[in-house]
């Protein structure tokens, strides 16, 4: 006899809807009970920094550099193999989950992050070739808790279905923001974000979030 | 990621000593590089960054031409006063490639470098003379339209040069400074790419252990104008299915000293010499521009999904001619 599962008469956890069990998640710093082990790793990851990083006092494995990043404004130090790109060590070795692992070749743009205020894919450039750059993740951008105006304007828009592309589509909106060399047409805003693939399709609120940031930034944040 | 050795030199010659102690790459932007080390169709067992090599600058020599640095990126270089005045062409043809993120890592000398976008090289599975000599072309018969040539192709290996930037520097002539482990010599840019014919694995004219250290253009002429057209399967962030890169001058009305590059349908970034001869020192015209365009395509070779590239390209001659000369040509070309 096959057992069906009716969420509505079983209890626990996995009666929770899919909006409720995600709405847990993002408010994990709060109601760490019912948060999974998965993300009470991270968390754990994430507050570790930026007072103790991710190493020991012993030296580094064979194989692995000992490396300085600044990542956020803040000196982070993190053992890597040389093959490790930056999106990797960003996730899995310092905690900053925002970054998002999409196609991992340089084609999708999820992954993109701030290299001295350009934008780069993360996924295709070494960790260890970063040592004097200042870089910045969707986690450096809130000041003081206030979302930045980029991050408000997705948010009012409704820029994002899925969101697994958003934090990717916010650093290069704030590059192109920040780039007095591109134009500030909808159409020179497309090209310039043309790097960034939004496989939902929110392409027209994406843009008018940009457009809207603009008038907030004023000339640079 | 299979794991690699990693080295940092501070000096060209000590770079060039690391690399030849092991197989090794040299990572500039690493756009390439760490993509087709990712997909296993590159093993470097050690990585030669060349980042710290000084290699970023651009600068008008005493002759009138401009040194490029290898490590040069992409956006730099499109966006350099230089570049923007006197090669708009070169400006264009970059900033219509990849995406921001891209040009913002992938450098000048490894530009130069790009590997073929071919999906059968790239799958690391399919027959492919580029990647395992004497293995077969997967391409001839196989699903053959975006990424191929008609121009310049071999029964050996059909995939298209990729690159836009290439285009450009081939209509303006440039030479490719070089450094090896016997000294530093010059390669003519016409030379550089090697045509796939018997040996699609030999790309360049690079002898092992070399390192690209500029691209010199050639001096900007008075007068000249030059631009490119990219046409392609979307607006952006597509690589070219045709693409035109045309350098001339207007004098007292006559076309003079024309060069034109075409990409997205050569195994190489390609001169179309019989085109240029055509040009040379005739009132511009459309039944001109159709003339020159049919015989930039005399010698290719159609293959079952890409002959539309053939009217496509020149297509594409006649319309950047026509934009170049202030001539009309939204009429259908013969």
């Amino acid at each position: 006899m096959t057992e069906y599962f009716d969420p509505k008469t079983q209890g626990g956890a996995t009666s929770k809807s899919r909006r409720n069990f995600l709405k847990t998640v993002g408010a994990s710093g709060v109601a760490a009970a019912s948060t999974p082990l998965w993300a009470q790793t991270t968390q754990a990851r994430a507050a570790e920094t930026p007072e103790g990083d991710p190493v020991k006092a012993s030296a580094p494995a064979p194989g692995m550099s000992r490396i300085q990043l600044n990542v956020n404004g803040v000196e982070r130090t993190v053992d890597v193999a040389p093959q490790m790109v930056l999106l990797d060590v960003l996730r899995n070795e310092l905690g900053l989950t925002g970054t998002k692992k999409g196609c991992d070749q340089g084609q999708c743009g999820a992954c993109t992050v701030l290299v001295n205020g350009q934008a780069i894919n993360s996924c295709l450039s070494l960790a260890i070739s970063h040592q004097s750059d200042e870089i910045t993740t969707i986690e450096g951008l809130e000041r003081d808790g206030e979302l930045h105006p980029v991050q408000q304007a997705f948010w009012e828009h409704d820029a994002f279905q899925c969101g697994y592309c958003t934090s990717g589509q916010i650093m290069s909106a704030v590059a192109v923001l920040n780039d007095d060399r591109i134009g500030q047409s909808d159409a020179a805003v497309r090209e310039a974000m043309s790097g960034n693939i939004c496989r939902c399709g929110a392409y027209k609120n994406i843009l008018a979030a940009v457009q809207d940031a603009r008038k907030t930034m004023k000339g640079g944040v | 990621m299979r794991a690699f050795d990693y080295a940092r030199p501070g000096a060209v010659d000590a770079a060039i000593a690391t690399h030849a102690k092991a197989d090794s790459a040299y990572l500039a932007g690493g756009t390439t590089l760490l993509d087709l080390t990712k997909i296993d169709i590159m093993q470097p067992e050690q990585v030669v960054d060349i980042n710290g090599l000084g290699l970023d600058r651009i600068e008008r020599l005493e002759d009138g031409r401009v040194r490029v640095g290898a490590l040069v990126t992409n956006t730099a270089l499109a966006r350099h006063e230089l570049i923007e005045t006197h090669y708009p062409v070169l400006s264009q043809a970059l900033l219509s490639g990849a995406s921001t993120q891209l040009r913002n890592k992938a450098t000048t000398g490894g530009n130069v470098m790009q590997r073929v976008r071919c999906p059968y090289f790239r799958d690391g599975a399919s027959p492919c003379n580029k990647r395992e000599p004497g293995s077969g072309c997967s391409a001839i018969g196989g699903v053959n339209r975006e990424t191929f040539a008609v121009l310049g192709t071999s029964e050996q290996c059909i995939a298209a040069h990729p690159s836009d930037m290439c285009v450009a520097m081939a209509a303006i002539g440039a030479t490719v400074s070089v450094h090896g482990p016997k000294g530093t010599r010059e390669i003519d840019f016409g030379a550089f790419h090697l045509l796939p014919g018997s040996t699609p694995e030999r790309e360049h004219a690079l002898e092992p252990d070399e390192l690209i250290t500029h691209v010199t253009l050639n001096a900007p002429e008075r007068d000249a104008r030059s631009g490119y057209l990219k046409l392609r399967d979307r607006a952006s962030y597509q690589f070219a299915l045709a693409s035109c890169a045309a350098h001339l001058t207007l004098k007292g009305g006559v076309i003079r000293s024309p060069r034109i590059a075409l990409g997205g349908v050569a195994t190489k970034p390609w001169r179309a010499l019989e085109a240029e001869r055509i040009l040379e020192g005739k009132t511009p015209s459309k039944a001109l521009f159709e003339q020159a365009a049919k015989a930039a395509f005399k010698t290719a070779t159609a293959y079952e999904h890409n002959a539309f590239k053939i009217p496509l390209g020149q297509h594409a001659i006649i319309a950047e001619l026509g934009e170049l000369t202030g001539l009309a040509t939204t009429q259908e070309a013969s």
